[in-house]
């Protein structure tokens, strides 16, 4: 691990330190995000110590210059070091206060990165596309707001998770590799909780992860699953992913993100697109469905069984479902290319691109609808 | 989180409730406007929901390209252009629903007589990024 990430994953454990002794969460964060910037460039033998002592000495610092606080600086300055066991449980509850159901996601988002992860408020700002002082403001405001909740309260996984799935999902890219980050943050939340939906939301981003260099070409554009070059996918890391997946199902206790992995794992499973193990795919959805109700689920379903019992059928599943859906259209048009209704293919195609959300969805279904125009033309 | 441009029309927009051109309004009624924008746009800033903002000059030109080695043909202005964007605002949201209560705000910005503009702005979703789990 490069230095610089090794400071970085201290960070919660750190503030959870200092919040023992008896610092707000708030002053603890800023103290240790300063500490962290002196540590790069001092580089302690040990980190750990070191930015304790830094951290807590930039904390009293700060209270000191604020004569408001100098009476709880007298007073928190009295109180006895943390036992070193409990240490553990301080830095999931700090997971907890960041990812807390009263801040709005982009909120927690935002708040995560800084105080588990580590990150400076520039570095989150570049990754997200705002101004840094508009990134500054969220996470101030962010910390206001769960400054009257305390560090004690159990808090409920299901929402650090949320957060987690959030970054790597829809991580912008800037000088940090969001999802990589997002892996490194639920592989602590998975060793801190042992909860079996942390190894799922694990698993399901080691096998997403492991497909990345197959999933753009050189130019950027998107490479959809079927034809994706699989001897580019890191093995290693869907070894890794299907591992922790199996040790997390075999405790029965299955969730959403379980069930997400269990789909990624069989389409690493495929050595090539076709000897996908598209029956046991739909039975996943199913699960899927039953665990969410998820409408996005059920249009994934009804795609996977276009290819267990053939278009046809999946186009009957489609037909159900809310034509508004996101990616409705695109599913109807290569359900409509396999079955061979080329015209139509071609026109839901440039529908879909019209629709898409992202530019490389929209680069990747325009060029679709062009090549399925021509090949309705030959 | 989701970017959304909220675009101001000099022209093209349906006519606002209180329409009325601003060089008829009195100095203090200008000055009030141009304050609760600039409020607005610190309120936004204040909440970590700000971009950017630019004001654009009315008048434009068209330009397209006349083949390799000569030099762009430039047309316009075009006073019957339809559509005339003023400015534009980028904020950075929870969701739909907050950009639009931002929107209804900055409409509300006071004109003639101190009352509401109630002018339409225009509320483009911005594209996002490729999430990375979509199967």
């Amino acid at each position: 691990m490069p230095y610089e990430d090794e400071l970085r994953a201290l960070t919660p454990a750190v503030i959870a330190v200092l919040v023992r002794r008896g610092a707000d969460f708030a002053s603890a964060e800023d103290a240790v995000q300063e500490a962290l910037v002196e540590a790069v460039r001092v580089r302690p033998h040990d980190p750990r110590g070191w930015l304790i002592t830094v951290g807590w000495r930039k904390f009293l610092d700060a209270a000191r210059a604020d004569t408001a606080r100098r009476r709880r600086e007298d007073q928190v300055s009295a109180e006895p070091l943390a036992a070193a066991g409990a240490e553990a449980d301080d830095t999931l509850h700090l997971y907890f206060l960041c990812a807390h159901p009263s801040l709005s996601p982009a909120s927690a988002v935002a708040l995560t990165l800084r105080a588990v992860g580590g990150l400076s408020t520039r570095q989150i700002a570049q990754a997200y596309l705002v101004p840094e002082a508009t990134m500054a403001q969220r996470i101030s405001r962010a910390k206001k707001t769960i400054a009257g909740v305390r560090l004690n309260q159990p808090g409920d996984p299901a929402t650090v998770l949320r957060v987690l799935y959030l970054v790597f999902n829809e991580g912008y890219s800037g000088e940090v590799d969001l999802a990589a980050e997002a892996i490194r943050l639920t592989r602590q939340v998975t060793a801190l909780t042992k909860h079996e939906e942390a190894a799922g939301l694990l698993a399901l981003m080691l096998l997403h992860h492991a497909r990345r260099a197959a999933r753009l070409g050189a130019d950027g554009s998107l490479i959809p699953l079927a034809v994706q070059d699989r001897s580019r996918w890191d093995t290693r890391m869907i070894a890794e992913g299907v591992d922790i997946l199996q040790a997390a199902l075999a405790r029965d206790r299955l969730g959403e993100y379980q069930a997400q992995a269990a789909i990624a794992a069989l389409h690493a499973d495929a050595f090539t697109a076709d000897e996908t193990d598209w029956v046991q795919i739909v039975e996943w959805y199913d699960e899927l469905v039953r665990l969410t109700g998820s409408p996005i689920a059920r249009l994934n379903r009804a795609v996977a069984l276009g290819f267990v019992d053939g278009p046809v059928a999946g186009l009957a599943a489609l037909a159900d479902l809310d034509p508004a859906l996101p990616r409705h259209t695109a599913a109807a048009a290569y359900l409509h290319e396999r079955a061979g209704d080329l015209g139509v293919a071609a026109r839901l195609y440039a529908d879909a691109a019209r629709a898409a959300t992202n530019p490389a969805e929209r680069d990747h279904l325009t060029r679709e609808a062009a090549r399925v125009n021509r090949a309705a033309r030959e | 989180m989701a970017k959304y441009l909220l675009l101001k029309h000099y022209r093209g927009a349906p006519a606002a409730v209180n329409d009325v051109p601003m060089d008829q309004w009195t100095p203090q009624e200008v000055e009030a406007h141009i304050g609760y924008m600039a409020a607005f746009a610190d309120r936004l800033r204040d909440t970590g929901e700000f971009v950017a903002e630019l004001a654009l000059l009315p008048e434009g030109t068209f330009v397209r390209s006349d083949g390799q080695g000569r030099p762009p043909v430039t047309d316009g202005p075009f006073p019957e252009t339809k559509d005339l964007i003023a400015g534009w605002m980028m904020i950075d949201v929870d969701g739909y629903e907050r950009a639009l209560e931002l929107a209804g705000e900055l409409s509300a910005a006071p004109g003639k007589g101190g009352e509401p503009i109630h002018e339409w702005l225009e509320l483009r979703p911005v594209m996002g990024s490729l999430p990375t789990i979509t199967d």
